[in-house]
């Protein structure tokens, strides 16, 4: 699930071209050398700037391995960035070093590399991610902030269903009951997309329209990320008038739009995406 | 100056509402009353990080029209972009001229997306028979320039805003603005071809439908 606090950046991105000023054999050095702030940035960097390279994708694999980046609590900090700079890259060579990353003791380590396989759409991690899902890989150690989290699950579900993992409904369903809501929705948007037809689908696109109505506004973000992301059409009007920041809306409704648009092959102005656009019009 | 009593005690509710569902029907109520007294209240609540009160305290200073345009103007919140983007967006709603200026910087120099998607639908809201005839023109011209400017914004929400502007905008061009209305389409036809986003593409075409 993507952070809702990041949401509003400076949009700065070309006038800002001053961060841009490592270069790629710069940059690998710093991952690779001693400082270790200049390490997390290095791997920042090269996910940022999306810095596809096949020496970039080796040195960011190998620090998937670091031993030298520990917090008090036993964190990789370093880990976490390079797994989540090789989502960005769309390099398919990473996809071995990330698996391996799902027994990682960090539970964030687990969290990025579950989101970066989606991301890649590596079909081989199925397997492994369900077994996280199941609990079965040894050694790894729940969040710290959220002890009930034994398991970034809200990760693997979104990713799982990104990979269509069929397999795994069973499985994801006994996820709709988990007592962390977050993970619940997350269930909900994998079925969705695991669904054979679109009337089997509906029942958890119209969980997620529920989850709008839900009072903690934190919740109300996770639905309205999660129904941009499958572009359920029906939510159109619930999302419209959900209580939360017009700027998430209008992503969420952004991605109903482009769905619509998808499906409707080049008829940009079909009457479901006309009625879309107006109510993005509104929430200007 | 002397408030109405009955316009002070709902102030003060909005004062002291202690929950944000406290704080939300205290606005609703006070917004209700559309009474200029109520205005410097419903600015400030702008700034409270509670976009339920927000969207509300908007509506109200929006009913209220131009009697809130200098005082919205005039307590615009550099430090909290929150704050500005709502105020922004009570400025585009009511339309008045007089937020030129600051919707035109708005659009195109503001550091937050969310400030400039604002302004760029505010520039395509403004009644301009509001000015003196003999500067509409002239001030047209310059929105026409920052909402085409608006258009290669890094955002495609600011984008998308922009879009949505121009097309506001051209359909209140007066009739002396012609060539104006020919460099609107043909940006609009550069977006429906170019640019990286469906969603804009299809607003851009949306656009162009309405002006034929």
């Amino acid at each position: 699930m993507s952070s809702a606090s990041s949401f509003e950046n400076s949009g700065l991105s070309s006038a800002s071209a001053g961060v841009c000023t490592l270069s790629l054999e710069q940059a690998i050095e710093y991952l690779r050398g001693s400082d270790l702030s200049l390490r997390v940035y290095a791997a920042w960097w090269l996910g940022r700037f999306r810095i596809d390279d096949i020496r970039a994708v080796a040195a960011l694999s190998e620090a998937l391995a670091d031993e030298d980046d520990r917090t008090v609590a036993g964190g990789y900090p370093l880990r976490r960035s390079a797994a989540r700079a090789l989502g960005k890259l769309g390099n398919q060579s990473a996809v071995s070093a990330l698996m391996s990353s799902l027994g990682c003791s960090d539970f964030h380590v687990r969290e990025a590399a579950a989101q970066s396989l989606g991301i890649l759409g590596a079909q081989e991690s199925i397997a492994k991610l369900t077994e996280l899902l199941k609990n079965e890989v040894a050694g790894t150690e729940a969040s710290l902030e959220e002890p009930e989290l034994i398991q970034p699950y809200d990760a693997v579900l979104e990713a799982l269903g990104a990979l269509g993992a069929s397999a795994a409904v069973p499985v994801i369903e006994t996820f709709l009951q988990h007592p962390v809501e977050r993970v619940q929705y997350a269930a909900a948007r994998a079925l969705y997309q695991l669904s054979e037809t679109a009337s089997a689908a509906r029942q958890y696109g119209d969980f997620l329209i529920q989850a709008l109505s839900h009072q903690k506004l934190q919740l109300r973000r996770a639905a309205l990320a999660d129904l941009g992301a499958i572009g359920y059409l029906p939510a159109a009007g619930a999302i419209a008038s959900a209580l939360a920041e017009n700027s998430l809306k209008l992503i969420a409704l952004k991605g109903l739009l482009e769905k619509q648009l998808e499906q409707s092959e080049g008829d940009f102005l079909c009457e479901e995406s006309v009625k879309v656009m107006q109510m993005m019009d509104a929430l200007l | 100056m002397d408030q109405d009593p009955q316009v002070s005690t709902l102030i003060q509710a909005v004062e002291q509402a202690n929950s944000p569902l406290a704080m939300l029907t205290a606005v609703r109520s006070l917004a209700a009353v559309r009474h200029p007294d109520a205005i410097p209240t419903l600015i400030e609540v702008l700034g409270f990080n509670n976009p339920g009160a927000a969207v509300t305290a908007v509506e109200g200073l929006a009913a209220l029209g131009s009697d809130a345009v200098l005082p919205l103007l005039k307590q615009l919140d550099d430090h909290n972009y929150g704050a500005r983007a709502w105020a922004i967006r009570a400025l585009a709603d009511i339309g008045d001229p007089r937020a030129l200026a600051v919707l035109l910087d708005a659009a195109t120099a503001d550091f937050a997306l969310s400030v400039r998607r604002a302004a760029a639908r505010g520039l395509g809201n403004l009644t301009w028979t509001q000015l003196p005839e003999a500067e509409i023109p002239e001030a047209q011209v310059h929105a026409v320039t920052a909402l085409l400017q608006a258009t290669h914004d890094s955002e495609w929400i600011v984008r998308y805003a922009a879009v949505a502007g121009l097309q506001m905008l051209a359909q209140k061009l007066s009739p002396a603005q012609g060539d104006r209305r020919k460099v609107i389409q043909q940006r609009l036809e550069q977006l429906l071809a170019d640019d990286p986003v469906a969603s804009i593409q299809a607003r851009s075409q949306l656009a162009l439908s309405k002006l034929g």
